[in-house]
């Protein structure tokens, strides 16, 4: 245990952390008094990671930065910003590392198109081959009367035809 | 002593290995018996050895032997012995002990039931089995040694981190083992298969008891530990998308869409190398999930001490394992014979829809997890993908799939008749547009998205009853017919109906605890309560307990409905002592249809205490789902086909002939 | 064609393997935040001083000399280790450092000082953390170089050590000095 702490130590070079360990997010006293504001500052802050925990969103973690930032968000709101102006506010000062839901530039065009694009040629393969099966001739089917002799041969007993 | 007996088994054990991946395999290419012979009775040996090196590290933990250093970096005198004994397995030295046991134990089962596998194929599977222990024991001999030894011996040892003194998570890593390893069957088989040359019918029969075994421990292992998390991180969640979870998620959908290909292999010969392939990529998940665990290249709740040669060591042998079985495989399966035919719309072509989404998943949730270390490496910079990618993209993909899965049962194999059996479903869609509707207007103020993902829940329910009850001829026929097909219905069919079922279910909670969860934070002085999900919470008083290796601030709760007091709540906030953490233990009261979830937070130094009261709707669906979902594969592991297998005393005749 | 579709798995897996050789290297820290900060204007401040004899800490009136801004605290081991670094640069550098405390007591931060000397220009507090949140301070120690234009040219996260001072530190102060 201790040579787990030291190398996670040596691994943030010296950056002193501030506790890692889960126990609560938001504290009452930070709260916003508008509750519509409130939910919105909570969204907010589960799109924003903490940077000194293990992937952690600063409403998960009792970290002191995590705390620090819950409050920056709460007076961006108050002060008018929009969901989006108090996340690139974060993000200026902190970089793209902060965000929990990437931003879709070109460096990260295969992590937001790469699902869609994997889907479309999977699909392509697989249209292509069950195509390929409906048209090769391949071995004959069994006819029913093949099916069940085999069936008695083998001691599989008579069976339903859509047995799984 | 006992310890370097252990260690001595160990090394034996190394041996015995690298016989078993050797003389058997020379012995099936050159059609020598005795040396094929070889492998039954090594298997057993291996295991046997194994054990004893399991044994003796469980011994010293449960002795607390602190001149192991093993020991004493993850144990303490005053630790309840449960704990002691889980510790074994709650580091890095000790859990590849537990793999490799685990990759013994398939083996050895493998050797004693595999009774009807053709003796080339078996020597063959448990040859590269064997391979594959071999490695493992070289990493844990060489770079991961559990027995070292601390000379002097420290008095007392360094404790196990308190989040993992929980029974949860005591169970959850041999079952998650039992899973991840399990894979590592399949994958054998998969070789083996190549290396023959050969995959029929016969061989998706033989695999299947397998992937089985593997994907109901991996379903069950990751539901207890998501509800570890749960009850013990003291938020109410119960997934992050941490990457250790996604490495344990990635083989769990590999598998299951393996599973579901197994099955047209058997049944229509057809996709025979897609499953061979899918068999290897599986199992790669699983040795690419212990990479990231034990390497340090991303960061986690979860990892283990991160080293980053231990990590090359483990990437080493996924090189050799994966790269070998791929490139095996790029060499063999254009060879192999195509199979059956099938048109598109089919039972066949529904599982191939099944699996292309459930890969695209699997694909998509690897490119989250691991895509801020593609861009590292290339150095584009810095990004970080957080749950909101995958709850953006993962979410999409099972929309059809769930859709799918009602249908593809009812599809006959070869040529399926789309028509009538959506003409069958009516009734499930039906019920699922009046579910969906009811719960867009009863809670029209949650998120859209709930009432799709309940709706879809009943769509399943529904079909899967369907296609039962038609299986059954209920209401078809009469009642005494409709009793004997229920009671010599298959019990894979049986166990098909309940893990859809319970998929059914699991997602009616993981709907219901995403869209509806209400989390509710206060300062309370004792009396003062907080109203949440139409309780109220008080708050009576807040007292100090001494634990074995902790003491604790325990809060007594009284949870109100009306006027009527209906339980008492203590969740407790703990100090231990050795290791200086604190942690949260929550007060959760289960009403079926919803979790009362309570944790206790700090004194704010007045007499008054931070009080966390989540309300957490159809929570306990969740678990109840996926219990019925391991239920359903033990089911489906019973059935008697499984167990015969395929030849029989004429088939094998016949092969003898056909030579 | 087809054969190519065989190989098409061992070639994907092979480009992900060198990625995870890659991901092993030992330089590599995958907690590490890169400044976003680089090349940008430093952000603008103006702190009370530890001392309450000096001016306030503008940092308009910063502007036209190369410095280093250096967030601490005297709660944090890593900067009693790189503090004698410090007082070396400041000395044989000529170098103006500006040091900004984080998260402390004004009284636990003038002991520190007097214990162990004073190697700032000026010390300022940052009672709501907001200095150190413009500049993206995510821990301490960090310190800033910052050019003649007041822009932040480079970054460190931890304690100085005689290496990155050797190789990156110097070299960026003398570019800059021309």
């Amino acid at each position: 245990m201790i040579r787990i702490l030291a190398l996670l130590l040596c691994l943030i070079a010296g950056v002193c952390l501030v506790a890692i360990v889960p126990a609560f997010a938001v504290e009452p006293a930070e709260m916003l008094d508008d509750p519509a504001l409130e939910a919105r500052a909570r969204e907010i802050g589960r799109e924003l990671r903490c940077l000194v925990c293990q992937n952690e969103s600063i409403e998960d973690s009792n970290a002191d930065l995590a705390r620090d930032l819950r409050l920056v968000v709460r007076e961006r709101l108050l002060a008018g910003d929009s969901d989006q102006q108090v996340l690139d506010y974060v993000a200026t000062r902190y970089g793209d590392f902060v965000l929990l839901q990437p931003p879709v530039k070109p460096a990260t065009w295969a992590l937001w198109f790469g699902p869609a694009s994997i889907l479309l040629v999977g699909g392509a393969v697989a249209f292509f081959y069950a195509r390929s099966r409906r048209a090769a001739p391949g071995i004959l089917p069994l006819s029913d009367e093949e099916q069940r002799r085999l069936a008695t041969l083998t001691g599989d007993g008579p069976r339903e035809k859509s047995d799984p | 002593m006992i310890v370097e007996l252990g260690h001595y088994a160990l090394v034996l054990a190394l041996l015995v290995a690298l016989v078993q991946a050797s003389v058997p395999l020379v012995g099936a290419a050159r059609r020598e018996p005795a040396w094929m012979g070889v492998a039954v009775p090594a298997s057993l040996l291996l295991l046997a050895l194994i054990l004893v090196a399991f044994l003796a590290l469980m011994r010293a933990y449960i002795v607390s032997d602190f001149s192991v250093a093993n020991v004493a970096d993850n144990s303490h005198v005053l630790k309840p012995l449960l704990y002691k004994i889980a510790g074994v397995w709650g580091n890095h030295e000790g859990s590849l002990v537990l793999w490799v046991l685990m990759l013994a134990v398939f083996g050895a089962a493998v050797a004693l039931f595999g009774r009807n596998l053709p003796a080339t194929l078996k020597a063959r599977v448990l040859s590269v089995q064997a391979m594959i222990a071999s490695g493992f024991l070289l990493f844990t001999l060489f770079a991961s040694n559990p027995f070292a030894r601390f000379d002097p011996a420290p008095a007392a040892g360094s404790d196990l981190n308190p989040l993992l003194q929980d029974p949860g998570l005591a169970f959850h890593p041999p079952l998650l083992y039992l899973g991840y390893v399990g894979f590592s069957m399949t994958f054998s088989f998969a070789v083996a298969a190549l290396i023959e040359g050969r995959i029929d019918a016969a061989w998706a029969r033989w695999v299947r008891p397998w992937t089985l075994a593997a994907w109901t421990a991996l379903t069950a292992g990751i539901g207890l530990g998501s509800w570890w998390a749960y009850y013990e991180l003291g938020w109410g969640g119960w997934w992050y998308w941490d990457p250790v979870e996604n490495a344990s998620f990635m083989p769990w959908l590999l598998g299951t869409a393996l599973l579901h290909s197994a099955l047209v292999a058997e049944k229509r010969d057809a996709l025979k190398s897609w499953t061979v392939l899918l068999a290897i990529l599986t199992f790669a998940m699983s040795l690419i999930g212990t990479f990231l665990v034990r390497s340090g290249i991303l960061t986690s709740v979860h990892a283990f001490a991160t080293d980053p040669t231990r990590g090359l060591f483990i990437l080493l042998l996924l090189v050799i394992a994966i790269g070998g079985a791929l490139a095996l495989y790029a060499w063999r399966a254009p060879a192999l014979s195509a199979g059956g035919v099938f048109r598109p719309v089919s039972r066949e072509g529904a599982l191939l829809l099944n699996n292309l989404l459930l890969v695209t998943a699997a694909a998509t949730v690897f490119l989250g997890t691991f895509y801020p270390l593609f861009l590292d490496a290339l150095g584009l910079g810095t990004v970080s993908v957080g749950p909101p990618y995958y709850i953006a993209t993962f979410v999409p993909l099972m929309l059809p799939l769930l859709l799918a899965m009602g249908v593809g049962p009812l599809l006959a194999w070869k040529r399926g008749d789309l028509a009538g059996a959506l003409s069958r479903l009516v009734i499930a869609g039906v019920c699922a547009l009046i579910a969906g509707i009811a719960v867009w207007w009863w809670k029209s103020d949650g998120p859209f998205m709930a009432g799709i993902g309940i709706a879809l829940a009943v769509w399943i329910a529904g079909a899967t009853l369907v296609e039962f009850v038609g299986r059954i001829g209920l209401g078809r026929l009469a009642p005494r017919d409709t009793l004997m097909r229920l009671v010599r219905l298959p019990r894979g069919t049986f166990g098909m109906t309940l893990a859809h079922l319970g998929m059914a279910i699991a997602i009616v909670g993981m709907t219901g605890s995403s869209a509806w969860k209400e989390e509710h934070i206060a300062i309370l002085e004792p009396g003062g309560s907080i109203a949440a999900g139409g309780y109220e919470y008080r708050l009576d008083a807040v007292t100090r307990v001494e634990g074995p290796n902790y003491w604790a601030y325990r809060a007594q709760i009284s949870l109100l409905d009306g006027d009527e007091v209906v339980a008492l709540m203590t969740p407790e906030k703990r100090f231990y002592r050795v290791q200086r953490m604190p942690t949260t233990e929550a007060a959760i009261r289960t009403t079926g249809l919803a979790d009362l979830y309570a944790v206790l937070g700090d004194p704010n130094g007045e007499g008054g205490w931070t009080v966390r009261i989540y309300h957490e709707p159809l929570v306990p669906w969740i678990w109840g789902g996926l219990m019925i979902m391991v239920a359903g594969g033990l089911v489906s592991l019973t059935d008697r086909r499984l167990r015969v297998g395929a030849p029989s005393p004429v088939r094998r005749r016949v092969a003898g002939e056909a030579g | 064609m087809r054969r190519l579709l065989y190989i098409l798995p061992l070639a994907l897996f092979g480009v992900i393997a060198a990625y995870f050789v890659a991901g092993l290297d030992p330089e590599r820290d995958p907690s590490a935040v890169p400044s976003a900060l680089i090349d940008r204007p430093a952000p603008s401040f103006t702190l009370d001083p530890l001392d309450p004899a000096m001016p306030v800490l503008a940092s308009d009136d910063l502007r036209g000399k190369i410095m280093l801004v250096n967030f601490f605290a005297s709660w944090c081991l890593p900067c009693r280790a790189e503090h004698p670094l410090l007082q070396r640069l400041a000395q044989e550098q000529n170098l103006p450092i500006y040091g900004i405390v984080y998260k402390d007591e004004p009284d636990a931060i003038r002991r520190w000082l007097d214990d162990l000397g004073n190697p700032y220009a000026m010390v300022a507090l940052d009672p709501d953390s907001r200095t150190a949140i413009d500049f993206g301070v995510y821990g301490v120690p960090e310190t800033y170089v910052i050019d003649r234009e007041g822009r932040i040219r480079f970054r460190f996260a931890g304690p100085l050590d005689p290496v990155t001072i050797e190789t990156t530190l110097l070299p960026l102060l003398a570019e800059l000095r021309e």
